[in-house]
């Protein structure tokens, strides 16, 4: 097969298009190369849609954290607690297990039978934990921003006669943000990194697709070699790791246009 | 360990479990836990040195060693640790082998034969003949050393952010009262520096604590390894068959880090609050409206 | 760090140019009967009983480490130890990059185990990853689920995320019989594999002559049938 032709095979594997037997012999660097990249697109898929629902999760509960309310207050730094404080290695293993002893016929709800065998596999079960994992750790993040928010904006923001939701909407939200965006962009990369775990803990792979690191893992098994796969992966990730730097650097700029130039943050 | 656990077939109900729970491979499980604890013990002060390191680098003036730390830092924070751990180990170990080689082999071949490593006998770290212990002790200082370069760079990033921080006017002034460089480096830049690492740094202790999960990919026999280990489904092969309890063991896992990060919360409080006093910022502020 | 130092600095001072004598057997330690960990923390099983007496027939000193499965053939190569004695199936893809011994134990079937007896086994299967089992269902049109340990994919079975496990027959037997009904083999059994086999690297050479003689004179005596039949139960295959 020509590399052309490898592409053309392997390049949606991940997803389930294409040749449907994994290379067994004979292995080329074209074909790791592609493979692996496939494996990606997993990767991107549970970092996006994490990311994407968690962002608004994570202003909820850190609304509620900071909240006077102790009926809202406590539950968000219980949350928040146990998902920053449990490393995401045992969160997948025990999701994993608990959505397994959900009735595999499906849930009986008021006559309806709600389908659960869906919610143990990895684009699902997966994501759900990924998706509370990055919720805790940014509602703490923006929950810090908020409490950062200098004393005097808020101040004068009443002293201008805005008050309540148009106070959050046109003052502490953009601020929030905008103090909360560097840890925020970290986050997100680490988040990112971790999704290489989810094959890796708990979760099977089905019809052997898998992520970026599944398909690393498995030339590095066949070829015995792992100083190939391996750094395939690594540089996939940097190159990864450039871009949403990058993407995250465009908002950052966004979110400090109003502050002079001498005193905006760097991204 | 009791006599009453001589044959364990022959006993039921709570004398069965706990001899259970007191067999050697548990006994190894409940050690394992020191061996995590003594990891971060370890590893923390290794990174936060690999990070001073990169700081420096990255801010000094002689533009290679300049690129050096930046590049340290970005190439270890954009590849994810576990996929790091899985090859960098092997690597490391090959390679402080092949220095041995040079220096105690008397013949010098390459020692990458197509797949294989091949090196004198002399030059094997730890020997073949020496005792499981030191196999077991160099496989941790291996752990060590590669959590501490991965976490280095990342503790590197954060003190670099943190000596930016430092208000520009103390080191002018310390400049203008006729310090070096070195100088205002030792005693302006750097105490003042804590304060705006600390959250950083905290940071970087709570992902450290949740990273050790991954020792098992170094091989070292950490608590997850044994969580698995102990929980798969025991046949009566075993002297202790059960069913798949690996559910119970992660709970318990789960439970210890949870209370792990509470007692580090409450320790990082402690002295970010210590660190705060005085200062002009918002945590000193805090602390001032706190005591008035 | 300290660690490292302090080790590698006493080794430096306590090598002595001596040629290396002792002979480091690899196994997995998960797989029983073959080889597991006991509740002693000791390497134990067939693998175990019979590599001592392999190295005692040899007259090498031998001394047990264990590793994880997806790291044992790149770690035999790097040096960390000589031998593996883990189950491992005599396979092609596998003589390209190791050597292995004469079989010690014959070709051994792998079967399907599922929770009845009319069940699809072209739906999913689980397997381990990386096994000769998981390339055959994966080659055999069934929708294979692969998990990092061989127990986790009979767990599998039983909490229905797949339908059958495809494994080896031995290690099956024991979880089979202890089952309670719950499981039962289904299908045919399949021969895969050319026997298990002491894997070696390539240019251990004198090792291997070592090994295959021990192993010749431990099949002529009867002692290996005999061991077999120990941990396998009488209806074993044996030589």
């Amino acid at each position: 097969m020509t590399c052309w032709e490898t592409v053309q095979a392997y390049a949606f594997r991940s997803i389930g298009f294409g040749e449907n037997l994994l290379p067994r012999s004979d292995f080329t660097l074209c074909q790791q190369i592609t493979l692996i990249g496939s494996g990606l697109i997993w990767n991107v898929y549970f970092g996006v849609l994490a990311l994407g629902f968690g962002f608004f999760f994570a202003v909820a509960v850190a609304l509620a954290k900071s909240s006077p309310r102790r009926l809202l207050r406590k539950p968000a730094e219980w949350f928040v607690f146990i998902f920053r404080g449990s490393p995401l290695f045992i969160q997948f293993f025990l999701a994993y297990e608990a959505l397994q002893l959900l009735p595999k016929t499906g849930i009986n709800l008021f006559g309806i039978t709600v389908e659960t065998a869906w919610t143990t596999r990895a684009w699902a079960g997966a994501l759900f934990v990924l998706f509370l994992n990055t919720s805790a750790y940014a509602a703490e993040i923006f929950h810090g921003a908020l409490k950062s928010i200098p004393k005097g904006d808020l101040e004068a923001a009443e002293a201008y006669g805005i008050t309540g939701w148009h106070k959050f909407r046109r003052i502490q939200w953009p601020t929030m943000l905008r103090l909360g965006w560097p840890a925020y962009t970290n986050e997100a990369i680490f988040l990112f990194h971790a999704t290489t775990l989810v094959f890796f803990s708990g979760f099977p792979a089905f019809r052997q697709m898998g992520d970026a690191l599944y398909y690393a893992k498995y030339f590095a098994d066949k070829t015995f070699n792992p100083f190939v796969a391996y750094p395939i992966v690594a540089v996939y990730f940097i190159l990864l790791t450039l871009v949403l730097t990058w993407l995250f650097a465009l908002v950052n700029r966004r979110l400090n246009r109003h502050l002079p130039s001498n005193i905006r943050s760097s991204a | 360990m009791f006599e009453a656990c001589a044959d364990p077939k022959s006993i039921e109900g709570l004398t069965w479990a706990m001899c259970y729970l007191t067999s050697g491979k548990h006994i190894e499980f409940y050690w394992s836990f020191v061996t995590v604890l003594l990891l971060l013990a370890l590893t923390a002060p290794a990174a936060l040195a690999m990070g001073f390191a990169g700081a420096t680098a990255a801010r000094s003036r002689f533009i290679p060693l300049s690129l050096l730390g930046k590049g340290y830092a970005a190439i270890v924070r954009g590849v994810p640790d576990i996929i790091f751990f899985l090859f960098f180990v092997i690597a490391l170990d090959q390679g402080l082998e092949y220095l041995k080689s040079l220096a105690v082999c008397e013949n010098h071949s390459w020692p990458w034969q197509g797949l294989e490593f091949r090196v004198c006998p002399e030059a094997k770290i730890p020997l073949g003949r020496s005792s499981a212990i030191w196999h077991q002790a160099y496989g941790f200082g291996l752990a060590v050393f590669t959590f501490a370069l991965v976490f280095g760079a990342f503790a590197a990033n954060v003190l670099y952010g943190a000596m930016n921080a430092v208000p520009r006017a103390q080191l002018e002034t310390a400049e203008a009262y006729g310090m070096s460089h070195g100088q205002v480096f030792r005693r302006i830049l750097v105490p003042q520096m804590w304060v705006y690492a600390l959250p950083g740094l905290s940071n970087l202790w709570m992902i450290l604590i949740k990273a050790t999960p991954l020792l098992f990919l170094l091989g070292v026999r950490d608590i997850v390894y044994w969580a698995r280990e102990l929980g798969g489904m025991k046949t009566q092969a075993y002297e202790y068959p059960h069913p798949d309890w690996r559910l119970w063991y992660f709970l318990a896992l789960l439970v210890f880090y949870l209370v792990f990060t509470k007692l580090s919360e409450i320790v990082l409080a402690r002295i970010s609050a210590r660190l705060n006093h005085g200062q002009a910022t918002a945590g000193g502020e805090a602390l001032r409206k706190a005591a008035a | 760090m300290k660690n490292l130092l302090l080790a590698t600095a006493l080794i430096a001072v306590s090598g002595a140019a001596q040629a290396q004598d002792v002979v480091r057997l690899g196994t997995e330690g998960a797989y029983p009967p073959f080889n597991f960990i006991n509740d002693a923390g000791e390497v134990a099983g067939f693998e175990r009983e019979f590599g001592d007496e392999l190295c005692k027939r040899a007259e090498l000193t031998c001394e047990w480490v264990t590793n994880d499965w997806d790291s044992i053939i790149p770690n035999l190569q790097s040096g960390n130890y000589d031998a593996i004695l883990a189950g491992m199936s005599i396979t092609e893809e596998r003589e390209a990059v190791i050597d292995f011994t004469q079989n010690y134990f014959p070709p051994a079937a792998s079967a399907y185990a599922a929770m009845s007896a009319d069940v699809d086994l072209t739906g999913v299967v689980s397997a381990q990853v990386s096994t000769i089992q998981a390339a055959y269902v994966a080659e055999s049109g069934a929708t294979v689920l692969e998990f990092a340990t061989p127990d986790e994919s009979v767990a599998a079975v039983r909490n229905g995320e797949a339908v059958a496990v495809f494994a080896d027959q031995d290690y099956l037997a024991a979880i089979v019989a202890e089952s309670n009904g719950e499981l039962m083999f289904v299908g045919e059994p399949v021969q895969l594999g050319g026997g298990i086999g002491v894997g070696l690297r390539e240019s251990d050479t004198e090792l291997k002559e070592k090994f295959n003689a021990a192993i010749q004179t431990m099949k002529d005596d009867g002692s290996l049938n005999a061991m077999i039949e120990k941990h396998f139960g009488a209806e074993a295959t044996k030589f």
